[in-house]
Order: structure tokens, then C-alpha cells, then sequence
């Protein structure tokens, strides 16, 4: 009898488990032990072995290949100059090397255990979760000593206190991180840069587009006048931008209160999706609609943009145009609500 | 005397005769026939009609006027025909969503004399300057126009997209730097117009000259996987990455034979 059987044994004989609120079926299946032991190619052939160990070595030897791919292809290939060629090949070799040289190194070393080195099988029995009871009676003597010495279930006024502190110390956090949300930033969910008499322009350009300009069937992709001057560009451009379509007015269905919004076919929508603000583009000449990329909600733009496909839950705002005195398209205002995703204010 | 006419006798002579017969007739004939091109419009715009009233009018009216088949061609200009029998999407094969490209039906001269004619009509887009069509404009600036305004749907380096309802921007490789300027100022189908008070001639010289440089050039990042994002490179990675990671996971655990 092995040390390791004994072991076993030993373990056997005060093991019990414990089925805790769970049914102990009382027919449980045998354990049917372990399968008799099965001698490995390499146990019994001396060759096989030997193939074995040449196999492992050989993986090894790909290992130190591929570092040295690795550094190959690290000089051949310097990322210089406007050939952008050289850092695919760059990448790829140092890729492909560093792939190889880990994946050698792990394969042979596995391959080894596997083949090579001893494979008697070992049981290992589980213990029970639950610490002995002396364990237990001690840490209840080490709580238990810990109250009397540090008084806390006596002295009330210093509990008190204590818990009261603890539920102080995490407000500062709360204020500070609560800025960082839309309750917090003021109105700038609210307000663009889009005002009265704005004038629209081309992006990226910043170029006023003239009413004239924008002929049937026509889109340009619209920035407000002086967003190119301000130092958080982004920051504006991501609530301003806007999309420019001419259709044909015949084709447009206008609510009684927003026939005004428009200027002789020319509307103008926000990019900027109301679902989770992707900016929404891929307009359709014929069909008037327009896809967000994202999760392709569908936006009829001959009816106030509203949502006839996808998760988006509310049309994309309007900005009411019109065109002063030189023929350029201008905003009447600002948009009449926020635009890009819900929130919870509105 | 008898030395020409030896020559006469020998046997390339004949051969000789009628070479120079072929390059004189030939010649004479296609010095003809440019000149006829170059000198009449109204001609050609004859011819233009009759191809119409052959291949077009069913859908599109006698009179260019259009039907329920098909929109009315006043107005469109040449570019437009140039750009929808080209690209084989005209005459169309059958209704649908969208019509497709296939295989161009005409010569290249019964496209110009449709062209002539449609354009003829009323005054519309032409078919564009060669000097915008050589790719020598600013391929970064082409690049932000086309990040802007034709990105969203033919994607970041036009490997085209799905639209709604079955329609899709078509893929842009290949594409002639002529057909991409014609869908540009004209908007064939569901494309919104990009007139040259929106996109000058030059920008959109850029923009192609953007979309060839996008050709020509390898990707760095390795295999494009038809350059189309997260659907084609996922799918790799759960199939191949994936694939490869149970493999070994299944080799790992396996007992050695």
C-alpha cells in the first residue's frame, strides 16, 4: 500500500457530507473509482519516447525562430517615411514572431508534460468548507474581546457618532460625480450654438450655403457660422451639426405650426441621432429617409423626421430656417428641444 | 521594262496591292466618320432619339416626360445618361428596390448620342472636363470631403453599405473616376445630389483622386476582410480565434496516446 493510498484511506474515514438544506438523494450512484491506469506510447516504446523528446525540442527550436522573426521583421521593416506598407509589414512580423515564439515555448512545454514526464494518476479528496470548532470558539473569543475591550456595544454616544460619520464620509463624492451628469451641467443639454440669424455653413469648411445653392435632391452637412473660431469645436459640433435637404415642397407633409420652419423645400434636421447619438446621414433621395448607422432607426424626413423603424423614440428636432437679405440660409433660433439622446428631464 | 514587270509577277505583290488597298479605304473611311462626329450635333441627336424611342421610352415617355415606370429625363443632363447606361444600370431589368449594375447594353457612341439627346432636352449636368478626372488632387482633403458627405452610407473607404429595405450604396473599387463624378452631380436613384455649389469640381477631383489612392494602397492593419468593420471581423474572430482557443483547450485536457 502506497503513502498515497494510505492517505486516502485515512481521509475516508471521517469524511461526511454535509447536504445542508439540500435533498441527500439516498440511492446516490456508486463511485466507480478510477479507471485502471493506461500506459502512455512513450511508457512502453523507448522510440516513441525519443520521438517525443525530438517533437518537444523542435517546438522549442520554433520558439527561438520566431524571436528572431520577431526582431527581423522589427528592423527589415523601420516605420519610416509615407510608405505605409512598411508598418503592415512591421506589424505583421513582430506580430507573427512573438506569436510564434510564446506558442512554441507553451506548446513544447505542454507537450512534454504530457508525453514525457510521470502520468499516475492522484486523488486528492475534497475537505468540508466549515472550520473545525475550536477555530470557530476562538474567533467568537477574539470578537468578543474586541467589544468589551473597545466598549462599543456600552458606549452609545461614540456608536452613535461613528455610523453617523461613516454615512457623511461618502457625500462629498456624490455632489462632486453628480456635476458630471446632465443634472448638473446647467442648460448645455439644452442650448446649441444655433441662434437667431446664424448663418448655416458647409462643414468642414465653414462656407454660408445660399438658399439658391442647395437644389433639389440636394444634402449638405451643415456646421453653424463660427464654430471653426472656438477652441471646443468638438464639444459644440457634436450638439450643432445639422443636415440640409431640399426636396421637392410638394413632397412635404408640415404640421400647421412648422410650415414656417422651412424655406421652399430646404429643412433642416440634427445629425445627431435620438436614440443614442450617432450621427444620423445615409439619406435616401427618392424614399426621404434617413438610416442611422448604429441600430438603423429610420427617420421619414417628409414628415418631421418621425421614427418609422428602430429604437429611436422620438423624431430628430427641427431647426427653423429662413434666409436674410443676401440669400443665405440663416436660423431663426435655437432648436425648441434638446437634441441627441433622451435624458431624464424630458 | 522586264525588271517591273517582274516585280508585278512576284508572288507578295498581290499581297502588297491589297494592303495598301485596306489602309487607304480603312483610313479614308475612319478620317470620314470622325469628321461626320465632330461636325454635326443634330445628327447625333437624331440617332440619340431613335435609340430613346427603341430602348427608353417605354418607361420613360415618348417624350422623356416620364411614366409610372419611369422618372421624366428633363433635366437630368448628360452626365446622367452617361452615368446610368455606362454603368449598365439602364436600360433596367426589371423592377425592384434598386437597380443594379450589369453588363453595359451600348456602344460607347450610342451612349453619347443618348447623352446628346437627353441633353438636348434642357439644360442639366455634363459629362465632366477630363481634367477633373486625373487624380491629381488632394487625396487628404478628399479624404475629410468623403468622411463628411459620402462616408455614412459607401463606408470610410467605400467598400459600400446597407441601406433600408434592401437598398445598399454599392462598393466604390473599380468604379471609373468619370461614373464616380456623374453619381456625384447627378445623385442617380436613392444618392442625394452633390451639385458643384456644394462640392466644387476641385473637391470632388479630391475626393476621387482619395478613393484611388484608397485602391492602390495596401491597408495597414493587415487582412481588410472586405473592409466592411465589426461584422466581417467578428465573425473571424469567433470562428477562427475562437475555433482556435477550444482546439487547444480540447488538446490541453486530452491524455497523451
Amino acid at each position: 500500500m502506497s503513502d498515497l493510498e494510505k492517505n486516502n484511506e485515512h481521509e475516508e474515514e471521517h469524511f461526511e457530507y454535509d447536504g445542508g438544506a439540500a435533498v441527500v438523494p439516498t440511492d446516490k450512484i456508486e463511485d466507480p473509482g478510477l479507471e485502471p491506469h493506461r500506459p502512455r506510447m512513450t511508457d512502453k516504446d523507448p522510440k516513441a519516447a525519443a520521438r517525443a523528446e525530438k517533437q518537444v525540442a523542435a517546438m522549442f527550436v520554433i520558439s527561438i525562430i520566431g524571436a528572431i522573426v520577431a526582431v527581423w521583421g522589427y528592423v527589415a521593416f523601420p516605420i519610416v517615411g509615407d510608405d505605409l506598407s512598411n508598418t503592415r509589414n512591421n506589424a505583421l512580423w513582430v506580430g507573427v514572431g512573438m506569436a510564434l515564439s510564446l506558442l512554441g515555448l507553451g506548446f513544447g512545454a505542454i507537450h512534454w508534460a504530457k508525453t514525457l514526464m510521470p502520468d499516475n494518476e492522484i486523488v486528492e479528496q475534497r475537505h468540508q468548507s466549515r472550520s473545525e470548532p475550536e477555530t470557530r470558539a476562538a474567533a467568537v473569543d477574539i470578537l468578543n474581546m474586541a467589544d468589551s475591550e473597545s466598549g462599543i456595544s456600552r458606549r452609545k454616544l461614540i456608536r452613535r457618532t461613528m455610523f453617523g460619520a461613516l454615512a457623511f464620509l461618502p457625500i462629498p463624492a456624490i455632489v462632486l460625480f453628480g456635476d458630471l451628469g446632465p443634472a448638473g451641467v446647467g442648460d448645455k443639454m439644452r442650448v446649441t450654438m444655433w441662434d437667431r440669424g446664424v448663418r448655416l455653413t458647409r462643414d468642414p469648411s465653414g462656407v454660408p450655403i445660399k438658399a439658391s445653392e442647395v437644389t433639389v435632391g440636394s444634402t449638405f452637412h451643415v456646421i453653424p457660422d463660427g464654430l471653426n473660431d472656438l477652441y471646443h469645436k468638438l464639444d459644440e459640433k457634436a450638439k450643432a451639426a445639422v443636415l440640409l435637404v431640399r426636396v421637392n415642397p410638394s413632397a412635404l407633409n408640415e404640421a400647421e405650426d412648422r410650415k414656417d420652419w422651412s424655406y421652399d423645400g430646404i429643412v433642416a434636421y440634427s445629425k445627431i441621432c435620438t436614440h443614442v447619438g450617432c450621427p444620423v446621414a445615409l439619406y435616401e433621395q427618392l424614399t426621404h429617409h434617413l438610416l442611422c448607422p448604429c441600430h438603423q432607426s429610420t427617420f421619414d424626413l417628409a414628415n418631421h423626421c418621425e421614427v418609422i423603424f428602430g429604437p429611436a423614440a422620438r423624431p430628430l428636432p427641427q431647426l427653423p430656417i429662413t434666409v436674410d437679405e443676401e440669400g443665405y440660409l440663416i436660423a431663426q433660433s435655437d432648436f425648441l428641444e434638446p437634441v441627441g439622446p433622451t435624458y431624464w428631464e424630458r | 521594262m522586264s525588271d517591273k514587270k517582274s516585280i508585278r509577277r512576284k508572288p507578295w505583290a498581290t499581297s502588297l496591292v491589297i494592303l495598301l488597298g485596306l489602309i487607304l479605304s480603312g483610313g479614308g473611311y475612319a478620317a470620314a466618320t470622325t469628321t461626320v462626329q465632330n461636325e454635326t450635333s443634330a445628327e447625333m441627336i437624331e440617332e440619340g432619339r431613335k435609340l430613346f424611342l427603341a430602348n427608353c421610352a417605354t418607361c420613360h415617355g415618348t417624350n422623356s416626360e416620364g411614366t409610372d415606370a419611369g422618372p421624366s429625363l428633363i433635366g437630368v443632363g448628360a452626365a446622367s445618361v452617361d452615368f446610368q447606361v455606362g454603368t449598365g444600370r439602364m436600360p433596367g431589368q426589371a423592377s425592384g428596390v434598386q437597380l443594379r449594375k450589369k453588363p453595359v447594353q451600348f456602344t460607347e457612341e450610342q451612349i453619347q448620342a443618348m447623352a446628346v439627346y437627353v441633353a438636348s432636352l434642357a439644360p442639366g449636368p455634363a459629362i465632366p472636363d477630363e481634367q477633373y478626372l486625373d487624380n491629381t488632387g488632394d487625396a487628404n482633403h478628399g479624404s475629410m470631403l468623403f468622411r463628411i458627405n459620402c462616408a455614412m452610407c459607401h463606408n470610410a473607404v467605400g467598400a459600400g453599405g446597407a441601406l433600408t429595405e434592401g437598398k445598399f450604396a454599392p462598393a466604390l473599387e473599380g468604379v471609373t473616376e468619370k461614373h464616380i463624378y456623374e453619381a456625384m452631380v447627378t445623385g442617380p436613384q436613392n444618392m442625394p445630389v452633390f451639385s458643384d455649389a456644394n462640392l466644387t469640381p476641385e473637391d470632388k477631383e479630391d475626393i476621387i483622386t482619395y478613393l484611388k489612392y484608397v485602391e492602390e494602397n495596401n491597408s495597414v492593419g493587415g487582412f481588410e476582410l472586405g473592409s466592411i468593420g465589426p461584422v466581417a471581423e467578428g465573425l473571424f474572430i469567433w470562428i477562427f480565434g475562437f475555433g482556435f482557443i477550444i482546439a487547444i483547450t480540447v488538446w490541453l485536457t486530452s491524455r497523451a496516446n
